[in-house]
Parts: C-alpha cells; sequence; structure tokens
C-alpha cells in the first residue's frame, strides 16, 4: 500500500482518470466544453468555478450517467463504456452533496450498501463484508451511531457515514460533488481533514467539486478553475487563487493572502461600495 | 437484529398458520381445529384405510375451506409484497396495486375478456387472466411515465395519475357491466373483490405468478434497498437501475395482476401490510417483503373471515372490508405526509 505524501505520488503514480477532449451536456445545451485533464492517484483536486460552470456536471460525466456529446474518459486507461457500472462502482466511489433519507436505514446498513458492487446477486454480505464496512465506520469516527438510523443524524455525522459507505466500496478513486456545502463550519473542517488522511494513506485519487475557494485551496494539492464549461486555469493552489483569475472567472475583487497555519493561498473578498 | 429475524418470520407464519386453521373450522358447519388439522393430516400422508370413507367433514374443509383460505393466503401475500415493492421503487409511502390504479386496468382486462368470451389457455393461464394481467401491466406502465419528472415520482402526481387512469378503467368496466346481460354478475365480481365459490382450480392458476413474482421481488431485495438512495446513488453504487426497475416492475404488476384476475378488486391490501410491517421491522427490503407477505396473507384470511361470517348466510365481499379498512389508514398516511 502506497504511504508516500500526496506531492510525491501524483508525480510519481499512475493515472487513474484520463479525461480527453470531453464535451457534454442536457438536451442540446452543452455545458462542458473541450475538457481534457487528467486525475492522478493519491491526488487530491480540487474543481472550482461559479454557479453554472459545470462542476456538478463533471460528476455526473465521470460516473456515466450523463453521456458523452464528444471525447472520451479512461478509467485506468480503458474507455470508461466498457465498464459495466458494477465495476465502475468497485473503483469510482461518488459522495454527494445531500443524500435523501425516507426510509429509516440505520448507518450500518446505509455504509453495507457499499459493499453492493462486491456482492453476486445470490450471495449475502458475509462477516469479512461487515468487518469492511465497520472499519469504514470506525475510520471516519461513527462508530458510535451505527444503529442509530440517518435520518436522525445531524448533517455532519450524516456526511461522515455517507463517505464510510464510500470507503466500504473500496475504491480507488473517490468523487465529491459540494460535500461540506450544507455542513456547519466545524464539520466542513472536519470531512476535509478526514479526505486528505485517506487520500494520503490509502493513495486514492479524489477529485472534489466545491464551491469554497478556500477549503479547496486549503486542502488540495492541484485546482481546476471552470469558467462557462471550459477549463479556465488548472495546477497548484498559488497559481491558481490568484486576484486577476478571480476577477476574471468570479466577477469579483478579492485580496488574495497566505494562510498563517499553511501558506496556503486564501482569499479575502473586497466588499462594494 | 439479524439474529432475531428468522424468529420474527417464524412467528408470523405460525399465526398465519393458526389464523389458517381457525378460519376453515368456522362457517354454516363448525369444525373444531382438531378435526381440520385431521382432514389435512389425512389428505397430505394418506394411509390407505381412510381412502374409502370420505366424510362430509372432509369434503367441507379439503373441497371448499380449504383452497379457499389457501386463495386468501396468496392474494394477500402478492398484492402486500407487490404494495411493497412499489413503494419502495416510487420513493412514495402511498404507492399501492390498488390506488395506483393497477387493480382496475386488471379488473377492466379480465371484464373485457368475459364479455367478449375469449376463451384461450397460454402458460397454464386462461383468456381472462392474461387479460387481467396484461391490463394490469400496461397500466403501470403509463402511471409510471406519467408521474415521473426528472428521476423522482412527486406524490400527488402518483396519486392523481393513479387515481384518473383508475377511474377510466372501472368506467368501462361498469359500462360493460351494464352491457352485459347474462354476464352481469360474474361481471360485477370484478368491480368488488370476493373469494366466494373459489376452488383448487383458482389456488393452481395462481400459484407459479404469485410464486414466481415473489421470489423476484426476495431476489431483487438488495438492489430495492440501494433503489431507495435514488436512481442516481443507487447507479453510483453498481446497480444496473434501468434494467432492475424494469424486472421489480413487471413482477409486481404480476403479482397484483395475478391476484385480480382471481379474486377482482381486493384494495388497500398493499398499503396496510407493508406499512404495519416497517413499523415492526424496519425498512430492510430483505425482511420487509418476506414480513410484508405474511403479514397481507394474515390480513386477507381474517379478512375472509369475517366476510363469511358476519352477514352469514349471505355474503360481504372482501373487497368492501378492505377497502373500509384501509382508506381511513391512508387518509392518516396522507395526512402524516402533509404534515411533514
Amino acid at each position: 500500500m502506497e504511504t508516500a505524501t500526496g506531492e510525491e505520488t501524483a508525480a510519481s503514480v499512475g493515472t487513474a482518470i484520463s479525461v480527453e477532449d470531453l464535451s457534454c451536456g442536457y438536451d442540446r445545451r452543452p455545458v462542458l466544453k473541450d475538457l481534457a485533464f487528467d486525475l492522478h492517484q493519491g491526488e487530491m483536486l480540487g474543481v472550482i468555478g461559479p454557479n453554472g460552470s459545470g462542476k456538478s456536471t463533471l460528476i455526473r460525466a465521470l460516473t456515466r450517467i450523463l453521456p458523452l456529446s464528444r471525447g472520451r474518459i479512461l478509467l485506468y486507461g480503458a474507455p470508461l463504456q466498457d465498464y459495466t457500472v458494477r465495476e465502475i462502482a468497485r473503483q469510482v466511489a461518488v459522495i454527494p452533496q445531500l443524500t435523501p433519507v425516507t426510509f429509516a436505514f440505520s448507518s450500518l446498513d446505509v455504509v453495507m450498501m457499499g459493499r453492493t458492487p462486491h456482492l453476486k446477486r445470490f450471495r449475502r454480505e458475509g462477516p469479512e463484508d461487515r468487518e469492511i464496512a465497520l472499519e469504514a465506520m470506525r475510520r471516519t469516527d461513527c462508530l458510535a451511531f451505527r444503529d442509530r438510523p440517518i435520518h436522525e443524524l445531524s448533517g455532519g455525522e450524516r456526511q461522515r457515514v455517507i463517505i464510510a459507505r464510500a470507503l466500504a466500496q473500496q475504491p480507488s478513486i473517490l468523487l465529491l460533488d459540494e460535500p461540506t456545502s450544507f455542513l456547519d463550519l466545524n464539520h466542513q473542517v472536519e470531512i476535509f481533514d478526514l479526505l486528505r488522511h485517506v487520500c494520503a494513506r490509502d493513495g486514492l485519487a479524489v477529485l472534489c467539486v466545491s464551491h469554497d475557494l478556500n477549503l479547496s485551496s486549503e486542502y488540495c494539492h492541484r485546482l481546476m478553475m471552470l469558467k462557462e464549461g471550459r477549463i479556465y486555469t488548472d495546477g497548484p493552489p498559488e497559481h491558481i487563487l490568484t486576484q486577476g483569475h478571480i476577477k476574471a472567472v468570479f466577477e469579483t475583487d478579492v485580496t488574495v493572502i497566505k494562510s498563517p497555519y499553511s501558506g496556503s493561498p486564501q482569499i479575502i473578498l473586497k466588499p462594494g461600495d | 437484529m439479524t439474529m432475531k429475524r428468522p424468529l420474527i418470520l417464524v412467528l408470523t407464519a405460525a399465526i398465519l398458520f393458526a389464523a389458517c386453521v381457525f378460519s376453515m373450522g368456522v362457517g354454516a358447519v363448525y369444525i373444531p381445529a382438531g378435526a381440520v388439522l385431521q382432514v389435512l393430516a389425512d389428505n397430505l400422508w394418506p394411509s390407505g384405510a381412510l381412502e374409502t370413507a370420505k366424510t362430509a367433514t372432509d369434503t367441507i374443509v379439503w373441497e371448499i375451506r380449504l383452497p379457499r383460505t389457501l386463495l386468501a393466503v396468496l392474494i394477500g401475500a402478492a398484492l402486500a409484497s407487490s404494495g411493497g415493492v412499489m413503494q419502495g421503487f416510487f420513493q412514495n409511502p402511498m404507492a399501492d396495486p390498488y390506488i395506483m390504479g393497477i387493480s382496475a386496468g386488471a379488473a377492466l382486462g379480465a371484464t373485457v375478456a368475459v364479455t367478449l368470451d375469449l376463451e384461450f389457455w397460454m402458460l397454464g393461464l386462461n383468456a381472462v387472466s392474461i387479460a387481467a394481467f396484461l391490463c394490469g401491466l400496461a397500466v403501470t406502465m403509463v402511471v409510471y411515465a406519467f408521474s415521473r419528472r426528472g428521476g423522482r415520482v412527486a406524490s400527488t402526481t402518483l396519486l392523481l395519475t393513479g387515481i384518473a387512469i383508475g377511474a377510466m378503467a372501472t368506467s368501462f368496466t361498469s359500462y360493460m357491466l351494464v352491457m352485459g346481460g347474462e354476464n352481469q354478475r360474474q361481471l360485477l365480481f370484478w368491480l368488488m373483490g370476493s373469494l366466494s365459490a373459489r376452488r383448487w382450480d383458482h389456488v393452481w392458476m395462481l400459484l407459479p405468478y404469485a410464486a414466481v413474482g415473489l421470489a423476484v421481488v426476495l431476489v431483487y431485495a438488495r438492489e430495492l434497498n440501494v433503489l431507495l438512495l435514488g436512481d442516481e446513488q443507487a447507479s453510483q453504487l453498481g446497480v444496473h437501475v434501468e434494467r432492475v426497475k424494469l424486472v421489480l416492475l413487471t413482477a409486481a404488476a404480476c403479482l397484483a395482476a395475478a391476484a385480480v384476475s382471481v379474486s377482482g378488486i381486493i384494495g388497500f391490501v398493499g398499503l396496510l401490510a407493508p406499512h404495519m410491517v416497517r413499523l415492526i421491522v424496519g425498512p430492510d427490503y430483505r425482511i420487509l417483503t418476506p414480513m410484508a407477505a405474511l403479514a397481507g396473507a394474515l390480513l386477507l384470511v381474517l379478512a375472509d373471515l369475517v366476510a363469511r361470517t358476519a352477514m352469514a348466510p349471505a355474503e360481504m365481499p372482501i373487497g368492501i372490508l378492505t377497502t373500509l379498512l384501509g382508506a381511513p389508514f391512508f387518509l392518516y398516511l396522507l395526512h402524516r405526509q402533509r404534515r411533514v
């Protein structure tokens, strides 16, 4: 198992996802245009951009929910269409913004659902599946409420359960769609600490869509800024979060300072007149 | 929790068995439970000596009351598991084959077949059952297509579509009833729902469809659980959503339509049974489906008992009884949903 730090693995280990010349959208309206980028093993890539820039559409394209109108996506070198949904789910786990809970499953039940892509039709979950699920809950610190119904949990607790479910899939790639947008500040930090930890420890490739520029800058190795469905700029946070880029993409005046804790670029909003 | 599951199932099955034996004893001629069990044992494990002496008790239990009770079991199980599956499938607690017009559609199919005097057999089903099944399935597809918006099924659209399609089917059925001439009595049966004069033929007709339908929904219980998270998340967890939905919807429609084709419309069983069970065992379909089937069977055996005895020697159509029970419960669900 890779235990190297993110910076090293991003450079040394293979490509998890390779997006080539991708365009896609809804009906006739293209949302993403001519996207090309690689996601590396052990790398945490933050996708940022204003609303409507195509951030969430990217996640749907990467999980094959949305068909491509042009280009292709390679998962470990093979076109995504050549995989079955089960095979994809064994490699790629998705953490959504919000999980609807209309029926009262326990947290453990929900995490066990992460084992779905590994189970054969007539086979029940065995003790090893249960062990994997419990281990995932241990790592996201939600063992304490394993028997509580998920709809009774707070937003932060529920999201930790969902991350445990993603880990129970034993994926090599994590895709996150605004994972903290409904959470309080303390839970946002908690969730990102956790993500950074699993990314480094298991060498996972992580792609995280977020509208929170400062969080993304703090935690991601690399940022990709989208504007109107195209990649505006892509690189390490200190090259991406600049006054000029933010003015051009978000049409907002900001000052960029260095975090006193980590040195990562952080933006300060300039109020209007 | 996992340890308790088999126990709950066995316990419910035992209660169901006891209810069946009791129900078979009650009627114009009262037969004590011991005698009922004796008849069952004699017929299941015949010992040459008894072959010759077929008593009246034997005939009543084996030829009349047993097939009727078995039908109540099968129909209750079929309607309840069908309703339970639909509630998960549509992510909507109000879904039920009766409310969604599937039963009405199936009844219309049956009426058409009777009126046109269609007579053929296919796969062990007669024309009436096939027509009931096809119309039930067609209504299911129409209701599904109409009420789906952006991957979710909204309660109001689902209910209104079901009501509209169901009303349309019922009015066609009523029209044929009025024009029906000598078939009138037979046609009325489909609208009211009844188990009167049902014999072994009907049991054999329903059994394979109930068994296969139930087996399918049990095998897909895990996928059904995951579908509760929504199509997108289910797909991201490796479930082939479109395929699974097609299989489940067909199985649920098949269960409901097969039940209607032998008993006519018996409403609300698919709503009552799964909800009662959900309160006890929770939302996991791996336990919910078999428990709902058992509870639905129990519900219908008891309802049939009341239907047969409450106004004896006259008989109350069982559909009237289940609707009297189910409609207030439906209102309660509606009230609760509006509050949330």
